[in-house]
């Protein structure tokens, strides 16, 4: 299934802000990590820092995604 | 004019103080109890210097529609504590030069220590989880600063949050 994957900040430096990815079914936002981290290997050590979003509500490394969905990926926040 | 935003737009406190000061008074009216009697604000600036480096200028960038659910969030979480306040929260996305501001909260409420209190929480909570970022240009280099780890259901961040507004 093909998902968009939106990527911030310094990992967008290393990957890009938007990604179209085919990852196989059933998959979940953990998975969908793992082939990112795989293809760029310098997002691998934001694994424990980094958090997630799907279709722009915050969810969790293991919810399931679904075709069509955007899923991103947040480092570490500096906001204010 | 939206009580949360993102916006590239310079930030101006006092619309988001009338706003807040009117929402405060039309709910008070409907439910029959008192009005706005306090207004607190908080505005952040950018610095000239962090970590020991001297700043150039700064860049934030956000993901929009989840900042926006995000001071929502907060809003619905300082119910549970302030039920009579009501917040409003703007943060700038782009370039800003120092001394511009990059966020503006507003709390209006019936009474100070409530509204003092409700904007002290907004500003830390959106601190610990708000998906906005912070890329610094200083003399030699530039970096992103990586805060803290975004986690809107960590009860631990939520308390460190209410500890720091209600000293």
């Amino acid at each position: 299934m093909s998902l968009t994957v939106r990527l911030f900040a310094g990992l967008r430096d290393i990957a890009g802000g938007e990604l179209v990815r085919d990852v196989p079914e059933p998959a979940t936002v953990d998975a969908v990590w793992a082939q990112l981290a795989h293809e760029w290997p310098g997002l691998a050590p934001y694994r424990d820092s980094v958090s997630c979003a799907v279709n722009a509500e915050y969810a969790r490394f293991s919810d399931s995604v679904r075709e069509g969905d955007e899923v991103a990926f947040l480092p570490p926040v500096s906001g204010g | 004019m939206d009580r949360f935003a993102i916006t590239s737009a310079p930030l101006r406190l006092e619309p988001l103080m009338d706003l807040v000061s009117r929402v405060h008074a039309e709910q008070a009216a409907r439910e029959d109890r008192e009005g706005p009697g306090a207004v607190a604000s908080f505005v952040g600036l950018v610095r000239n210097r962090h970590a020991g480096r001297d700043v150039d200028h700064l860049s934030y960038e956000a993901y929009e529609p989840l900042a926006i659910r995000a001071f929502g969030r907060i809003a619905a979480e300082l119910a549970e504590r302030v039920p009579d306040a009501v917040l409003a929260i703007h943060h700038r996305v782009g370039r800003l030069e120092i001394g511009e501001a990059s966020v503006a909260i507003a709390a209006a409420s019936a009474h100070r220590a409530e509204a003092s209190a409700a904007c002290r929480y907004a500003i830390e909570r959106i601190k610990q989880m708000a998906p906005i970022w912070k890329h610094e240009v200083f003399a030699g280099g530039a970096a992103w600063v990586e805060g803290a780890t975004a986690d809107p259901e960590d009860a631990a961040s939520r308390e460190r949050a209410w500890s720091l507004a209600c000293p």
